[in-house]
């Protein structure tokens, strides 16, 4: 595959930087591929959702009460997604920390993944909130709520983006050609990795506190002081899933981007990140026993939602977590993929039990979000793919890097 | 500028006074360190259900008139509308009546958990919302064991509303609109220390009128409302069951190590990069 095909920045040829930017923006591609069909529709759709809710209110489209303040944008949008987005701190900690370069193809996009994700729950947040014009204020220092979680998620959440940011931009700088901004940023790879990590860490874990003081509003198979340590055991293996998911779609996707040389590691890739997800599930299962034995809610396991939890624990988290070290052994890369989906399924039930679900389960009027909220969560799901998409087919994040990056060196 | 002997004597002067009245006036606010949580004892033996507690705190903020009245089997709930409502109950001791409010935690849950400090425990004791640095993130309202913040979901300005003990009251001297208005003197105002002391005077006088019990003594830390009652607070539809530590201590473990981790990892990480480094030599940054 010769670079030259898709690097237009190289040079530019001869453009002005705004010529090749607005050459950039438009579309590639055929338009009405299946996707683009189903997808439109829906973001305009939200888009008219968006401003009825403020213009009338959280109440116009949302099904919230005074009991449940936070569905499913925050259940599913911001405490789901985010683990999902985990894939990005622990493969950087693997590639540049842990140095294993086997998985240095995949860095670049799983960190895009990342980055788009945060971008987009952060933006779903601004949706709920109901006073979103003062959202800077724990930010400009007017109004410190240190003893908050929330005050903390925050800002890890603005401060991570800036990092995964940092850790993306080589590749916004070879497809601008920018080879002295290349060289400057990429220096700062490695401190905003750490950075990172650390960061995720803790908002991960934190995501978790968020609930800690709802002590009494959340059922008690899903509450304990341990939520933070589950959340963040559970983000590493959501977030390898995510990327095992995600790059079985892109590589039929983006097929054509993809060098012969990583489509030959891609399955090694894949049985190397199956064996670590089966390792932290593991723990998690192992977490997660110790914690209900201490919890001693025996009584509680022969009820409704004592059968909906042992669903979770075993359908959801032991059956993947034996798939993926069986196809390990076995090299089964279908069944790896089988695992990667259940593996997201779970965890897509665990945030919903501790957030939805299980939160007031006991209340006379439950909490189900509208066709609404559902809606405008689909869309902003559908844009970030949309945003991925366009990134994709513009920078070297699949591809390889222009030859300039290395011949200059 | 040039400051002669005179002008500089001058000024010393004028400093000299401003600091010795500014000691002098530094007196009076030492009293104010000292200022106690204030609070309310609500007696639910002498309440009679009339509801002038509601009426008097809708005229107080502004806001709507009562719905409905207290009935046995029926839980009215404060709403974003409304700040308190008195309940009835079927208990084993014949009707009996509770109001409800926000409690006004000694340590409360919703101020540890409000990420601009929109959510304000005063000096005072009162716990406020204050509009101009909330962001309408409802986190309040899912830590708070009472469920007392209440949400505007129809309106493109939300508040959020609860009993504020009605501090703009307090700062004027009066006391609060509900308490003042109380016919059968179910409510009283004081400090939350006076408080305890009358709560427990009545219970030591009457002991058979009162199970030995206050509500809001030690639940959930401690709270600027205090319940007395002639059953079982359960009866009265009271939460018997929360925690007597306060709720910002649930998540102070977490909270506490950040600032370990924020340390440590780096270092950490540092290290075990450091540690694998001898095969970084041959493989590119970035390939």
């Amino acid at each position: 595959m010769s670079n030259t095909d898709y690097t237009l920045a190289k040079d530019n040829d001869g453009k002005s930087i705004w010529q090749f930017l607005a050459f950039e923006l438009k579309p590639r591609g055929k338009f009405l591929t299946p996707f683009n069909i189903i997808s439109i529709p829906v973001m305009i759709l939200s888009l008219v959702l968006i401003v009825i809710r403020f213009w009338k209110g959280l109440g116009s489209i949302t099904n919230l009460t005074q009991e449940v303040p936070w569905g499913l944008w925050i259940g599913f949008d911001v405490v789901t997604g985010v683990a999902f987005a985990g894939g990005a701190y622990v493969l950087t900690f693997m590639v540049y920390i842990l140095n294993m370069q086997k998985y240095h193809s995949i860095v670049r996009i799983t960190v895009l993944n990342g980055f788009l994700a945060y971008v987009f729950y952060a933006g779903a947040l601004l949706l709920d909130l109901g006073r979103p014009w003062n959202v800077v204020n724990p930010i400009i220092g007017n109004s410190f709520g240190t003893s908050s979680v929330l005050f903390l998620v925050a800002w890890h959440f603005l401060l991570y983006m800036i990092a995964e940011l940092i850790e993306f931009s080589p590749a916004v700088a070879e497809w601008l050609g920018a080879k002295r901004a290349r060289k400057i940023l990429s220096g700062m790879t490695i401190a905003a990795v750490i950075f990172g990590i650390t960061l995720s860490t803790l908002h991960q874990s934190g995501l978790g506190a968020l609930y800690l003081m709802a002590k009494d509003k959340i059922h008690p198979l899903w509450y304990s002081e341990f939520i933070p340590v589950m959340f963040f055991v559970s983000s590493i293996f959501a977030g390898l899933s995510m990327v095992i998911f995600e790059g079985s779609i892109s590589h039929k996707v983006f097929f054509k981007q993809i060098s012969e040389k990583n489509h030959k590691a891609q399955n090694g890739i894949i049985i190397g990140l199956s064996k670590i997800c089966a390792v932290a599930m593991f723990a998690y299962f192992f977490l997660q026993v110790l914690v209900f034995v201490h919890g001693k809610h025996w009584d509680l396991l022969n009820t409704p939602m004592g059968y909906w939890y042992l669903l979770e624990m075993f359908g959801f988290v032991l059956l993947p977590m034996l798939l993926f070290f069986y196809s390990y052994r076995t090299n089964n890369i279908f069944m790896i993929k089988v695992a990667a989906i259940l593996t997201m399924l779970g965890v897509i039930m665990n945030r919903l039990n501790v957030t939805v679900i299980g939160f007031r389960w006991d209340a006379a009027v439950r909490y189900v979000p509208t066709w609404m909220e559902l809606a405008v969560t689909l869309s902003v799901i559908f844009t970030e793919i949309w945003i991925f998409r366009w990134v994709i087919n513009r920078m070297p994040v699949l591809r390889e890097s222009p030859s300039w990056v290395n011949d200059k060196k | 500028m040039s400051l002669g002997r005179r002008n500089f004597f001058k000024v010393l002067g004028v400093t000299g006074v401003t600091l010795a009245i500014g000691k002098e006036l530094r007196a009076v606010p030492k009293t104010e360190n000292s200022i106690e949580f204030s609070g309310v004892l609500y007696d639910s033996t002498r309440c009679v259900g009339c509801q002038t507690c509601e009426s008097s705190c809708a005229e107080a903020n502004g806001l709507p008139d009562p719905v409905g009245t207290p009935e046995a089997g029926v839980v009215r709930k404060t709403d974003e509308s409304h700040r308190t409502v008195v309940n009835a109950f079927n208990t084993s001791k014949g009707e009996a009546y509770l109001k409800k409010q926000c409690m006004h935690c000694n340590e409360p849950a919703c101020t540890a958990a409000c990420l601009t400090q929109a959510m304000y425990k005063t000096k005072e004791g009162a716990v406020i919302w204050r509009g101009d640095k909330c962001m309408g993130c409802r986190y309040c309202m899912v830590s708070c064991p009472f469920d007392i913040p209440k949400f505007e979901y129809h309106s493109a300005n939300p508040k959020i509303e609860k009993c504020n003990m009605c501090y703009g009251r307090l700062k004027e001297g009066k006391i609060p609109a509900c308490v003042e208005n109380c016919p059968a003197e179910a409510l009283v105002f004081g400090t939350r220390r006076e408080l305890i002391k009358e709560a427990r005077k009545r219970i030591n006088d009457n002991p058979e009128q009162y199970v030995d019990n206050i509500y809001g003594e030690h639940e959930a830390g401690g709270t600027g409302f205090l319940y007395l009652s002639a059953v079982p607070f359960n009866e009265l539809g009271l939460n018997t069951s929360l925690q007597t530590k306060s709720y910002p201590e649930l998540s102070k473990g977490f909270l506490y190590s950040v600032p370990t981790v924020f340390v440590l990892w780096p270092a950490i990480l540092l290290g075990i990069r450091e540690a694998t480094k001898n095969k970084h030599s041959n493989v590119e940054e970035n390939e």
